[in-house]
């Protein structure tokens, strides 16, 4: 076998027998699912709770004038206040409106009830009180009731696409998250298995076998190996993850499929049909390759980096003006992702240092084929590059002990004749 | 076996090997000796292809060194370690495989190691859960399991308890008797004297001396000699002939007239008329001819290099 496939095969097993890469694996989609049917499990509970607001109204201001929702119901009480108190104190989802006499602007309104009233509920009384008095002055001030129904209007946008096959329906919400969601994975994925790569670099060099190794293999082959093997960590982890998370997601759908069907018109369906208008298999695809390109970019630093140190507290004066272009792009992305189109992030969306974590924010909203093409060609010639010139670093630092190396002494290993 | 020719290698502010050869021959046991920093690891990297000399070539079986030589050397390098999270047996086999063998033939082969050097409980247990010096154990069988023709061992004694040193010591002779090359490199003289035929002495990145060890010291031989006697009147008697003897040292160490006497012979006196001086005064109870120790020679060869350079 090939020498750099056994260091590859070396690198990729040992990481994924380890224990805690087989819990992370099967643990993050247990919980984002767990996290996903909680949420959904609390909005349909939520929603199918039925409270009811007896409303005591001693100013006779908001008789008979509050709207029943889905889940709230109004009544309207005539007692004193301690009776009606005393009525509701045995019932959990009883809630007693108190508005006291006011001459313009109530005072003393009380919600009273023997659980505490949710933001939800107090929210939506709220709101309708307002309503409430401002249609009475608004009467009051002399428009007609017709003119005030008139005036609520609702608009809903909605957006489409205009490509050469058609317009495509899109949603600029689903977009966003989708944008936003890669940016942010992406950005973790680099970190997490670029920071392996230095780790496993400095734990050669500390326990001193890589010149064992190396008076086997090229330290290029030693180097690239690694980087590799741990991208196929990445890759098994990224795609069981995705197995994973859909496999949980059947299985908690055929628990909840009346629920579901009985939601239709809720938000967590809406999401589901808004996603539906995304290229989803090219965003996969780009993921993937926008993945390996810039952790290959970036993991080659971080072991050129590793090569550079004695111990991991060591790397802290390289690492962050080495992931510095990174950590702009992905700090900018939160500004940036409101206008996709704006010049900045077109010119991250290309540089190598930048593109993994910008064009994933571009992508959902649509990029010209040409623009996705130079960013990935480019970024396969930043990677043969940074490749490259960490492997030259590389090859001086791991034989070199006890020294504090600093970025220009970097830069004469660079050049140095092996 | 080994020709290293003409080797220079410098590094950003100072000069690792100075223009060195030596030779190796086919089946030798070769101390390469020096201070610590003379250049010796730097020599080592550049046989095993680690690092390239600026200068200079070295040639293994006659051939210009090229990458298929690495599954004829074995090295031992002076910083060593194992991989802590991994199993003995395959970590072994990981380090056979990486020097071209397949992975039936390591198995094999490891399995032979483990049991002659009595480690075979050890194959599913983890690396850190050995101690050092099993783990130098480990080591050395992965060093030697390619059966190289050349191996190359940097200060191999460090770090071994005087047992597992002597183990160690006694399956490198072994391989020796079997027809393999073995370097030695140590800046402790006498740790390696006993074991080797040739030796070579580095000192600030030149080569101070090279050649058979009999050789070197019969070059060193000073003519001195040391008598023991029955008597406390040798040196007067030696003292007689300054143009023959010069008494270097000269001890009476008990009452009862025991006397031993360190004498250098000049012009060509012969140790035969040392003793034809002295016996018929005296009882010559015993005489040894005094030869240097590699670490004598090595001082005293220092010495003429500085003096000469000053």
């Amino acid at each position: 076998m090939n020498k750099t496939m056994l260091i590859i095969t070396r690198e990729y097993l040992t990481r994924v027998r380890k224990k805690s890469f087989i819990i992370l694996t099967i643990l993050v989609p247990l919980l984002i699912v767990g996290m996903y049917a909680a949420i959904f499990m609390f909005a349909m509970a939520g929603a199918k709770e039925m409270r009811h607001v007896i409303v005591l109204d001693e100013s006779n201001v908001f008789a008979q004038r509050f709207n029943d929702t889905d889940n709230i119901r109004f009544t309207y009480a005539e007692g004193s206040l301690e009776s009606e108190k005393e009525a509701i104190l045995k019932q959990e989802d009883h809630f007693l409106l108190h508005i006291a006499p006011f001459d313009d602007v109530p005072r003393d309104i009380e919600l009273i009830s023997p659980k505490q009233a949710g933001m939800n509920l107090i929210e939506r009384i709220d709101g309708q009180m307002e309503n409430i008095l401002r249609d009475k002055r608004l009467v009051e001030a002399g428009i007609d009731t017709a003119v005030l129904n008139s005036l609520n209007v609702e608009v809903s946008l909605h957006t489409s696409r205009l490509t050469e096959e058609g317009e495509a329906r899109t949603s600029a919400g689903a977009s966003y998250g989708v944008a936003l969601t890669a940016c942010i994975l992406i950005y973790m994925f680099i970190f997490l298995y670029g920071v392996q790569v230095m780790r496993g670099v400095i734990e050669e060099k500390t326990s001193r076998i890589v010149e064992v190794i190396i008076s086997s293999v090229k330290p290029h082959q030693l180097m690239l190996g690694k980087i590799l093997g741990i991208a196929l960590v990445g890759l098994t982890q990224f795609l069981l993850w995705i197995v994973l998370t859909l496999a949980a997601t059947g299985i908690v759908k055929t628990f909840f499929t009346g629920e579901i069907a009985a939601g239709a018109g809720n938000p967590a369906v809406e999401v589901l049909n808004a996603l539906g208008t995304i290229n989803i298999p090219l965003i996969l695809v780009c993921f993937i390759f926008y993945f390996l390109g810039g952790y290959l970019l970036y993991s080659a630093l971080f072991a050129a980096v590793g090569s550079a140190v004695d111990n991991e507290t060591e790397t802290q004066q390289f690492m962050f003006p080495v992931t510095l272009p990174l950590l702009f792009a992905y700090i900018s992305s939160f500004g940036l992702i409101t206008n996709p189109d704006s010049p900045l992030l077109f010119w991250l969306s290309l540089i190598p240092f930048t593109s993994p974590v910008s064009m994933m924010v571009r992508l959902p909203f649509g990029v010209p084929a040409w623009q996705i093409i130079l960013s990935m060609a480019l970024l396969v010639g930043g990677f043969a590059f940074t490749v490259w010139a960490a492997a030259r670093i590389y090859r001086t630092g791991i034989l070199m002990y006890g020294k504090k190396a600093s970025f220009r002494e970097l830069g004469k290993w660079l050049f140095y004749r092996r | 076996m080994l020709s290293v020719r003409n080797i220079l290698k410098q590094y950003a502010n100072h000069i690792a090997l100075d223009h060195v050869s030596l030779e190796v021959e086919e089946g030798s046991s070769f101390g390469l000796l020096g201070p610590n920093n003379a250049g010796k690891t730097s020599l080592i990297r550049i046989i095993n292809q680690i690092t390239a000399p600026d200068e200079g070539e070295v040639f293994l079986n006659g051939e210009r060194l090229q990458p298929a030589h690495i599954s004829m050397i074995g090295y031992l390098p002076e910083e060593r370690g194992l991989y802590k999270k991994m199993e003995v047996g395959e970590h072994v086999l990981y380090l056979a495989r990486l020097k071209g063998m397949s992975r039936h033939e390591a198995t094999e082969r490891v399995r032979g190691w483990f049991r002659k050097m009595e480690m075979e409980s050890w194959w599913k247990k983890k690396v850190e859960e050995l101690s050092k010096g099993m783990q130098q154990k480990v080591q050395f069988v992965a060093t030697v399991l390619h059966e190289p023709r050349l191996l190359i061992l940097d200060e191999p004694f460090t770090g071994f308890d005087p047992v597992n040193a002597d183990i160690i010591k006694q399956e490198i002779l072994e391989l020796n008797r079997k027809g393999t090359s073995v370097i030695f490199s140590t800046h402790r003289m006498e740790s390696v004297e006993e074991m080797c035929d040739s030796i070579a002495l580095i000192n600030k990145a030149k080569k101070v001396l090279e050649g058979k060890v009999q050789d070197i010291k019969s070059q060193y031989r000073s003519n001195t000699y040391e008598v023991r006697c029955a008597g406390t009147n040798g040196a007067a008697i030696l003292n007689s002939q300054p143009n023959k003897f010069r008494v270097l040292s000269d001890e009476t160490p008990r009452p009862d007239g025991e006397e031993y006497l360190k004498v250098q012979l000049l012009n060509g006196t012969t140790s035969n008329e040392l003793l034809q001086t002295l016996i018929p005064e005296m009882e010559v109870q015993g005489m040894q001819e005094v030869i240097p120790s590699i670490h004598d020679i090595f001082v005293r060869s220092v010495k003429e290099e500085s003096v000469t350079e000053a």
